[in-house]
């Protein structure tokens, strides 16, 4: 409870807004106590209860004019004591009614908003009187003239047009992420005051943005004047819900939680107009308090006589009363702690997300202040979405110091969190990171959608800096934009993998790790390892001990922090054995099984894998295939959709074209280079938006075109008796497909996409599943590891080597050396000793030999 | 009209005539910066205002116009305050308006009283940066009676008799006693180790440290017991750290610019007396629990020790060498410009005698040293910095003081450098990059933390085997990260951010450096002089002062001139390479066609000129060619040799 302690004497000034009437202290305007004068004849019982609280100590003798227009409540012809629900006597504590059936509005307890502060010293003006420009619409012709003193709201009509709103707002544009079992048609937040009815949790959120389209000046008044018209909304919402359910039993009487304020979204653009405004920011939590029981009441009873007394928290002071009405003993009143009433409070700071930092700058942050329930709700290392009261206080004055620091510390009341990386962890989708794109943006992306050459121009603005090798920053393109998410969980087979994974490979100085460079600095989310320097748990997860909260936490990897994004791994062949193993999961299930230190779990890492790789002898070696080049098992091989090789090509108009594109980098001024940059800033926003926006689906001439072409790639292989193509194949040329189609931004994937993906899928396997020694692609290379012919030759080889040992006649054992030596003297071939030991492998599976040391047993 | 003496002393009048004659119309703030700029235009009126670089903070007047030059460290979160305020009477009900802006503390008379609810106050924004002195300063700039003698003479070029380093600086002379003593160094840099973990390089002379910092000490209160750190990123270095209080634009400063600040210095003793109230109130007002204890001793340490200035006016430094002006753009420094321009060749001659002298005789690699001084990032292209030029001087003898010599001449070269021990317990056991903290809420700055063209030397031949541990690893993967992006991503223990940064890094090693690298040069002494020490502290004072100040300007001159490659001579290169690959497809590849074009680049800037010639590109070639005939001779020297 922060606020009540500053506000409501000091707010005055620090509006900034320059016409501001004096101080509420002493101006009191004469038609309000009019007001007030039948008003507490019309209250009842409730109304001799102290009022919100500073008011109260500030000035005993009047808590009048607190209290909305009564015309209204009689035009609207509810129960006369409603007025206790009036937003301004709102947070009363000791309206709280203690046991007693606790229905309808009368009984259910009212619960304080320490985030809204104590009701600030608000009392209608009769506009005749203040002559400030009103633009209510109502009917009504009594009190719609009197409004909050220092706004422009009427409480009157405010109420209405919220209940109004709760009662016929339908969501145009619903999305299905947070309505799951909403009836789109029917009104929305009637529905949530049902499920407030089920469930029994009283609060109410309400999007802003909802609002905003309902009634623009209701969102404005929302918006500048939250704290006097939050407690209108939960008047108005209270009512409905009590008329509804009059025998609904809720914990405390529902409160209005606004979310989702357009205004401000960065912390940065803060400023001091924004003090006493409802905000909505974004940001990091990195630090959370402890608890902080802040005493809204203290009970005080007399040691002498047993007199008790309440004194409620003034500017975060309990003034202690040092008589005893009673008996008039001074000095005898004693603090009980059990029966002084406390609230939950917590201090959070939060500091600025990373992406919307400007570069070179520190992140900004911003102390929060959580009360109640709201304590506890986030972790520091959450990602939220805050909205609240944007508070400016002065530091305190000192009164034997008559100077005073010139500066303000500023906080949030919070009124609604909002995480944003919640769903992260259990699946469901990226509904939740929807980039906020402006219309103008969206425009231009759409208008750079149609162009014909889209795909090039994407592509070309893709590392300008690295030169040519079209083919891979393509592939690389369509990873960036990756396929269509499909869900087959309930036909038991799971996700399917929409990501798509990419080596590149080749000669040392190829640019490879430019390209991975680029590519990590241009998605969000990406990451970047080496393959020397991660191991498993740096790419998985790892328990640690937690520095803020002592305990064991589990610390996620690269693969896992990179879900939804893509993980660079470079030096993909340096990586050892338990590391590499890792990857099978990730790179086809895109999940991660965790299972230690009492942790098991399994977490999403639907990422897309971008591997670099160098060839074993450092330089590529034309001879020999792309496995035995990189000696990367074949398994992890054909997870990856496309794997390009990065030779040097030895060709003089490439070299001529290379030495142009590089001494042009070397004279370029700065201008040049930031357009470039633009370029970028624009293909990061492309690249978002189709992410989240496009969703292509397969048209039947595509599936068609990809079963075709499914099926000749089997053809090519089958003539020559081998398999050249497998169901992953297809699901990687689908990927592709989509993925294509989005670049388009084109919901259907057409002929088109499945033409490209097919060609390019044809260039990565040209390059990477050639045979050296025959010239014929071959996928198996990548599937098994060892061409057609390779096989073929080493069954041979064992055949040969059989006969040999069968002619040698009925001897047991043989010597090694002398075996190879006569194998290779029969042969016309050359046989080198590791084809020699490898068919004598194969002979030993066949129970037909067994080899110990350097002699040969047959069996 | 105030005198020189009132703008100076006493800016606060200035600012008050202002604010009263323009109360009405809120452009009095824009007024008060003209006011200023135009009092500082006057001839040389910069160097009559003081600065905090020089002159120790208690002997500054309080309120009084100062500058500094330094380096934006950390910036913290914006503050509110009160921008105009109105202070009332309570007897009289007298009303007063003060403007907040520049100050720490809205002041009021004895009988009077600040009226919070004054529909009158406004309330506006500033930002707080934490400043320290540009890390690693040269002696040639630190030294003040030597930078006012400069600049009153219009920066002209004269032989500087009345070069003698001022005592309370990190000199010449005490660096060299400190050089004298390597044995003595060590041991006192194994013993920082020790205690205090992080010192590097063991140049603290601890006395003077204590009465440097004892001026501050007897003002602190007795509460705040433990000695503030004050988040210098380089052991070692000493120097006023400043809270920088800046009203405009604040966004177009970045972390790790050089600013050049003129402002109101506020040391007033009640900010923290203000902070021991909070600080004792804490534990009974909910309100004060916002920050923790450590984040109020970080965000507001006592004025004595970190001054505030309320900046007027700042400006970013191209360069932080007094022997220039400050902006090359104007119009006397043009003729500056033009007038060395025409003594350069031979200035480029005697820099690479000296050069050469200096690696014992090795022009060769003299000439890459000049190529690697004059070297800066001039742009990035997406993640590729452009222009850095990263050495590795191979071959230098292991375990002698040589290193030591070519980091002295170095530093007498170049406006800041710094030397890296690469030792295993270094390596381990300091903090390389910045790192935030939380707790404190502001950056805790390492060693990477260095502002533009800031020299490296890494001296690898320090290292010896042993094991790194993982923060070994971090720091030597920054280190690689740094040479070769030219970016250090800093630690904010959520996440990492990129912060680029512009070092030339120079890698002294035995043999091929483990760190990477632009350039490989290895070192071919043609002269062993039988005292290394000698010989070197002779080469030095041989130098005069004013041919080394030429040097020193021509090093910082030629890093900022513009540089283009004609049509004409694109086509020859492009011609060039195409051949080289026809005769040799294997070891020309693109990367040497990269090399080779800044080989070109440096040394036609070199040379003074802006665009490239064909005499040029040959000679770079020429060059390359050089540089790796060598390296290979080396390879087969030690392919015999194992």
């Amino acid at each position: 409870m922060s606020s009540p302690a500053s506000t409501p004497s000091r707010r005055g000034g620090k509006r900034g807004r320059g016409s501001n009437p004096p101080t509420p202290q002493d101006a009191r305007s004469p038609p309000s106590q009019k007001r007030r004068a039948d008003d507490s004849t019309s209250t009842g019982d409730l109304q001799p209860m102290p009022t919100s609280p500073p008011a109260d100590v500030q000035s005993p003798g009047a808590p009048d004019a607190l209290f909305s227009s009564p015309p209204q409540f009689r035009h609207s012809a509810i129960p006369l004591d409603f007025d206790i629900s009036s937003p301004l006597t709102y947070g009363t504590p000791s309206s709280r009614v203690e046991g007693t059936p606790r229905s309808g509005v009368r009984g259910t307890p009212v619960r304080q908003r320490p985030d809204l502060g104590s009701v600030r010293k608000a009392r209608q003006v009769d506009l005749h009187s203040d002559g400030v420009a009103e633009d209510i619409t109502t009917e009504q012709s009594l009190g719609q003239k009197l409004v909050i003193w220092g706004t422009d709201v009427n409480v009157a009509s405010c109420k209405e047009k919220f209940q109004r709103f709760l009662q016929r707002f339908i969501d145009p544009v619903a999305k299905e992420d947070e309505d799951i079992g909403l009836d789109l048609n029917e009104p929305r937040y009637m529905q949530r005051l049902e499920e407030i009815n089920m469930v029994g949790e009283p609060f109410l959120n309400v999007n802003c943005d909802h609002l905003r389209s309902f009634d623009e000046n209701l969102y404005r008044q929302l918006i500048c004047y939250p704290q006097e018209v939050i407690p209108t909304f939960d008047m108005a919402a209270n009512e409905i819900f009590f008329d509804r359910y009059p025998d609904s039993i809720l914990e405390h009487q529902i409160q209005v939680r606004p979310y989702n304020a357009l205004k401000t979204r960065n912390m940065r653009n803060l400023n001091p107009e924004d003090i006493d405004q409802l905000i909505t920011i974004s940001g990091m939590v990195i630090r959370s308090s402890q608890l902080i029981p802040e005493m809204q009441e203290a009970f005080f009873k007399c040691q002498v006589c047993a007199f008790t007394a309440r004194v409620e928290i003034d500017r975060g002071r309990i003034a202690e009363p040092s008589v005893c009405k009673n008996c008039n003993t001074m000095h005898s009143m004693a603090l009980i702690h059990n029966r002084s009433m406390f609230s939950d409070k917590q201090m959070i700071k939060l500091q600025e997300s990373p992406e919307d930092m400007p570069a070179g700058q520190t992140p900004h942050t911003v102390a929060l202040f959580a009360h109640n329930d709201l304590v506890d709700k986030v972790q520091p290392g959450d990602r939220v979405n805050v909205t609240g009261i944007y508070r400016a206080v002065p530091i305190r004055m000192n009164p034997r110091v008559s100077n005073v620091r010139s500066v303000y510390k500023t906080h949030i009341d919070v009124i609604h969190y909002r995480k944003t990386d919640s769903k992260r962890l259990h699946g469901v989708d990226e509904e939740m990171e929807r980039k906020m794109f402006t219309e103008e943006r969206v425009q231009l992306l759409r208008e750079l959608s149609k162009k014909p050459d889209i795909y090039e121009r994407l592509c070309s603005a893709l590392a300008p800096s690295i030169y040519e090798h079209e083919d891979i920053k393509k592939g690389i393109l369509l990873q960036l934009f990756g396929g269509s998410r499909k869900d087959f969980t309930h036909t038991g087979r799971g996700n399917f993998r929409a990501e798509i994974n990419i080596l590149l490979c080749g000669d040392p100085g190829t640019s490879k790790s430019q390209l991975l460079q680029y590519v990590y600095n241009l998605v969000p989310r990406g990451q970047y390892t080496s393959g020397g320097g991660s191991s498993a748990v740096g790419l998985t997860a790892y328990v640690m001990k937690d520095p803020e909260t002592r305990q064991l936490v589990l610390q996620t990897g690269a693969l896992v922090l990179s879900d939804n994004g893509i993980c660079c791994i470079d030096e993909f062949d340096k990586m050892n054995e338990s590391t590499r193993s890792v990857l099978h999961e990730v790179m086809e299930q895109q999940t991660l099984s965790i299972a230690k230190a009492g942790i098991i779990c399994q977490l999403n890492a639907r990422t897309s894998i971008l591997a670099a790789a160098n060839p074993i002898e450092s330089q590529w070696n034309p001879k020999k295939t792309t496995i035995e080049n990189i000696q990367l098992p074949h398994t992890l091989l054909s997870r990856f959709d496309l794997i390009f090789l990065m030779l040097d090509p030895r060709d003089e108009a490439y070299d001529r074209r290379l030495a142009r594109h590089l001494v042009s980098l070397y004279y370029h001024s700065e201008e040049k280079m930031e357009e470039e940059y633009m370029d970028m800033a624009v293909l990061r926003d492309y690249i978002a938006y189709a992410r989240s926006y496009i969703n292509p689906r397969l048209s039947e001439e595509a599936s068609q075109a990809l079963i075709e072409a499914y099926v000749d790639m089997r053809k090519i292989g089958s003539g020559r008796g081998m398999v050249s193509a497998y169901p992953r194949q297809l699901e990687s040329l689908i990927r592709l497909a989509e993925a294509h189609a989005k670049v388009r931004f084109s919901e259907k994937v057409e002929n088109v996409d499945v033409e490209e993906a097919k060609r390019l899928h044809r260039e990565a396997l040209k390059q990477s599943a050639t045979d050296p020694r025959t010239g014929i692609v071959d996928i198996s290379i990548l599937t098994t590891g060892m061409s057609a012919t390779a096989r073929k030759r080493k069954e041979e080889l064992a055949q040969a080597l059989r006969r040999l040992i069968q002619s040698k006649g009925k001897t047991p054992a043989l010597k090694y050396q002398q075996l190879f030596d006569d194998l290779r003297a029969q042969s016309e071939t050359a046989i080198t000793k590791e084809m020699f030991e490898e068919a004598l492998r194969a002979l030993a599976d066949d129970d037909f030999l067994t080899v110990t040391g350097k002699t040969v047993r047959l069996l | 009209m105030p005198c020189v003496a009132d703008w100076l002393n006493n800016p606060f009048s200035i600012v008050q005539g202002i604010f009263a004659q323009n109360v009405q119309n809120s452009d009095w703030e824009k007024k008060v910066t003209e006011y200023f700029k135009e009092k500082l235009k006057e001839n040389n009126a910069t160097n009559w205002v003081p600065s905090l670089n020089d002159v120790p903070v208690h002997y500054l007047k309080p309120n009084s116009l100062v500058k500094f030059r330094c380096m934006v460290q950390d910036m913290f979160d914006p503050e509110f305050y009160m921008g105009v305020y109105e202070t009332v009477d309570p007897n009289t009900k007298a009303r007063v308006l003060h403007f907040g802006k520049y100050r720490d503390v809205a002041e009021c008379g004895p009988q009077q009283e600040i009226d919070l609810n004054s529909s009158q106050t406004v309330t506006s924004e500033r930002q707080t940066f934490y400043c320290v002195p540009v890390p690693a300063e040269s002696v040639l700039v630190l030294n003040p009676r030597f930078y006012a003698y400069i600049s009153v003479s219009q920066a002209r070029v004269s032989p500087s008799t009345s070069y003698t380093p001022s005592r309370h600086k990190r000199s010449y002379e005490e660096d060299e006693d400190m050089d004298l003593h390597p044995s003595k160094q060590k041991e006192q840099h194994m013993g920082n180790c020790h205690c205090s973990g992080g010192d590097i390089h063991g140049c603290v002379e601890p006395k003077r440290l204590e009465t440097e910092a004892s001026a501050g000490h007897h003002l602190i209160s007795p509460n705040c017991s433990p000695p503030l750190d004050l988040n210098f990123p380089l052991p070692g270095e000493k120097g006023p750290a400043c809270l920088v209080k800046v009203y405009e634009s604040w966004d177009s400063f970045k972390v790790n610019d050089v600013l050049e600040v003129y402002g109101i210095l506020s040391v007033d003793p009640v900010l923290s007396i203000v902070n021991n109230e909070e600080r004792e109130g804490s534990a009974l007002d909910p309100m004060e629990c916002m920050d923790t204890a450590e984040e109020q001793r970080v965000h507001s340490p006592p004025a004595s020790l970190v001054p505030r200035i309320h900046v007027i006016l700042a400006q970013k430094l191209q360069h932080i060498n007094p022997l220039l002006p400050a902006c090359l753009n104007e119009e006397e420094s043009k003729t500056f410009v033009s007038n060395f321009m025409s003594e350069l060749s031979s200035v480029r001659a005697e820099l690479l005698g000296f050069l050469t002298h200096a690696l014992l005789g090795d022009s060769l690699a003299a000439e890459y040293l000049i190529l690697h001084l004059i070297s800066t990032v001039y742009a990035r292209r997406d993640v590729l910095p452009l222009g850095k030029f990263a050495v590795n001087l191979s071959g230098c003898p292991r375990n002698s003081i040589f290193t030591e010599h070519i980091y002295r001449i170095i530093q007498q070269l170049v406006p800041a450098s710094y030397r890296l021990q690469m030792t295993i317990e270094n390596m381990n056991h300091s903090r390389f990059i910045p790192h935030k903290d939380y707790t404190a809420n502001r950056l805790v700055s390492g060693v990477l933390q260095l502002a533009s063209n800031t020299s490296l030397v890494v001296d690898e031949t320090q290292l010896e085997q042993g094991q790194l541990d993982t923060t070994g690893v971090h720091n030597v993967t920054a280190l690689g990260n740094l040479i070769t992006w030219q970016k250090v991503d800093y630690d904010f223990n959520y996440h990492q951010m990129e912060f680029p940064c512009n070092i030339n890094v120079l890698i002294t090693s035995e043999g091929r450096s483990l760190l990477p690298s632009d350039c490989q040069v290895h070192l071919q002494p043609q002269i062993i002089p039988p005292n290394m020490e000698e010989y070197m502290t002779s080469l030095l004072t041989a130098v005069l002062p004013s041919v080394l100040n030429k040097f020193r300007i021509y090093l910082s001159l030629l890093r900022l001139l513009d540089y283009s490659i004609s049509e004409e001579v694109t086509k020859a290169v492009e011609e060039d390479f195409v051949e080289m690959r026809k005769n040799d497809p294997e070891s020309i590849t693109a990367d040497d066609l990269h090399k080779t074009l800044l080989v070109a680049r440096f040394l036609s800037l070199s040379a003074g000129q802006t665009t490239l010639s064909r005499e040029r590109w040959l000679r770079a070639k020429q060059l390359e060619a050089l540089r790796k005939a060598r390296l290979q001779q080396q390879k087969c020297v030690n392919g015999n040799e194992l």
